[in-house]
């Protein structure tokens, strides 16, 4: 019994050098990317993550037209394309009468166009797919280390701001009343978002990268707190990351989709199981407190 | 014209407004320290632009709206802003109120969260503090809002329309509470639409139709023909109103700004050229 799921659980790990450091590679990028998500999701900006990570498309195309697969070079160009595409939007919704999604809609549909251009260049279809799915199997030390940088920031980043990024969810007006910080804030919180979707892009390509930001905010489901949302979300991120490899490893799938598809099943269990999910809400009908 | 030291805030020829159209056109005058002051007017007539104004949210068109140094300001919006579905529980709302005092980062102390504790027993909501904002009723929301005011400890407080749809036992709770708040030697602005409680509760008024119309005693204020005169005002936007000339003297550098409803005003209180 043991001898199976050591052979299941652990041994895929254990004896192979690709699966630790796909292992290791996704758990850093659950810790900083599901909480960014998480926040995403409360400000409304469910669909934003998805915007951007076509947004750094064309930043990490032209770093493979320079450089070839080289990950320092597409590292900084998706981050430099995603924060021009960010500042660009928040910019034009603060000066024109147009709205920031809207904006977003515009510029990551050229930015994926371009990208794909840039890509088809020099490349081959192989190198277009590396790019758009990314090789979480395939992680070299410097992608390890590249993610390992991002989650670090991140994290320095969201302590340092938590108490703004909140406040400026829950009541704007009342943080430029008090701080100058509410503008800065977003565009510290659009620049970690870019970040971790350029962490996501090395492991998960540019287009499944925000899988494992979006979904793991089914955190929402079962917990009322952002804090505990936020460690909720690592939690769910984190198990989908093993789930998703191991069934990767003995169905012989690929591993990014495995792994984003194993959070679309947390999320779909969440959805109904969740405290706040449909079963319970439905169910919670008819039972009510004296006072 | 009292001295600068009694002054909390004083605005000089200030023209605040939005795309060069004015909402509030060339006020001067000061907001005494210690003052509890109604600020009174139509829909449209200037008064959260004021506010905001004097926030410095909004900046003037032209003009100067001088804060005296060391006020420190608490300003309650309209509710609209707040996200009522965000995960957060009422202490994290009044907590809030801890920023100037703690800033981005600093730690909530036990007597920071003390304070907290009081802020809603005086607004009397004891024992609310774990509920979860998306179950308080409109009251009880206004009254956890008031608790935040509360803790932000200011010197100049200002409220914008804080008693629209709350019932009568809130609503003399949290009169009661800006009253002792000038007791304790605040400076008290607040936006409201009752002319009756205003009369009841507030000394000093403000009348605003775009323009000043008066600003004095509540008394004085009040008076049928100050009332007439902004009943006549007119919520017009004029595209095409000429540039206003007053600022071509003004000190202060202001952007040309347009006159739409303000000739009309103009024109109702005799100013018109």
């Amino acid at each position: 019994m043991i001898d199976t799921l050591y052979a299941y659980f652990v041994a895929p790990f254990a004896e192979y050098g690709f699966m630790q450091r796909a292992l290791v590679g996704t758990l850093f990028l659950s810790l900083g990317s599901s909480p960014v998500g998480v926040f995403l999701m409360l400000r409304r900006m469910s669909l934003t993550g998805d915007a951007m990570s076509h947004a750094i498309l064309p930043g990490v195309a032209t770093g493979f037209l320079l450089f070839g697969l080289d990950i320092l070079p597409m590292t900084l160009g998706g981050i430099a394309a995603g924060l021009v595409v960010a500042l660009a939007a928040g910019a034009i919704s603060r000066i024109t009468v147009q709205r920031e999604d809207a904006s977003l809609a515009a510029f990551y549909l050229i930015s994926l166009a371009l990208g794909v251009l840039i890509v088809s260049l020099r490349g081959s279809t192989v190198d277009l797919m590396h790019v758009l799915f990314g090789s979480v199997l395939g992680l070299n030390d410097e992608a390890m280390l590249t993610i390992g940088i991002i989650t670090a920031v991140t994290f320095a980043m969201l302590a340092v701001f938590w108490r703004a990024l909140v406040a400026e969810c829950l009541d704007p007006l009342f943080l430029r009343s008090v701080s100058r910080l509410g503008p800065a804030v977003h565009f510290v919180f659009m620049a970690i978002v870019v970040l971790n979707l350029v962490g996501g892009y090395l492991a998960l390509g540019t287009l499944l990268s925000v899988g494992l930001m979006m979904l793991p905010a089914a955190a929402r489901f079962w917990t009322s707190r952002a804090e505990t949302m936020a460690l909720v979300a690592i939690a769910i991120a984190a198990a989908s990351s093993v789930s998703g490899l191991l069934l990767s490893f003995h169905a012989a799938l690929p591993a990014g989709p495995a792994i984003v598809l194993s959070a679309g099943a947390v999320y779909a269990g969440s959805l109904l199981l969740g405290t706040s999910g449909i079963i319970h809400s439905r169910t919670a009908k008819g039972h009510h407190r004296i006072a | 014209m009292p001295n600068g030291a009694r002054q909390a805030v004083s605005f000089k020829d200030v023209t605040l407004g939005y795309h060069r159209h004015p909402a509030v056109h060339h006020l001067t005058g000061s907001l005494d320290k210690g003052a509890l002051t109604a600020i009174i007017g139509a829909n449209g007539s200037g008064k959260s632009t004021l506010m905001k104004g004097i926030t410095g949210m909004l900046k003037p068109m032209s003009g100067e709206i001088h804060i005296a140094p060391g006020e420190t300001i608490a300003y309650l919006p309209q509710q609209s802003e707040l996200d009522r579905h965000f995960p957060a529980r009422v202490v994290d709302l009044v907590a809030m109120g801890l920023w100037n005092k703690r800033g981005l980062i600093g730690r909530h102390t036990g007597a920071d969260r003390a304070r907290i504790v009081a802020a809603l027993e005086t607004v009397g909501l004891s024992g609310f503090e774990r509920r979860g904002i998306d179950t308080l009723s409109g009251g009880q929301l206004q009254r956890v809002l008031f608790a935040r005011v509360l803790v932000q400890d200011a010197s100049l407080i200002l409220l914008d329309e804080p008693f629209s749809a709350i019932d009568a036992k809130t609503l003399s709770d949290l009169v009661d509470l800006i009253t002792r708040w000038q007791e304790e030697g605040r400076t008290v602005a607040v936006v409201v639409h009752d002319l009756d409680l205003v009369r009841a509760h507030f000394p000093m008024a403000m009348l605003l139709a775009r323009r000043l119309v008066a600003w004095d005693e509540t008394r004085k204020v009040l008076a049928p023909r100050n009332l007439e005169q902004a009943r006549d005002f007119q919520e017009t936007w004029d595209e095409a109103a000429p540039w206003c000339h007053d600022d071509d003297h003004d000190p202060q550098g202001g952007i040309p700004h347009q006159h739409g409803a303000d000739a009309e005003a103009d024109r109702i209180a005799g100013n018109a050229p």
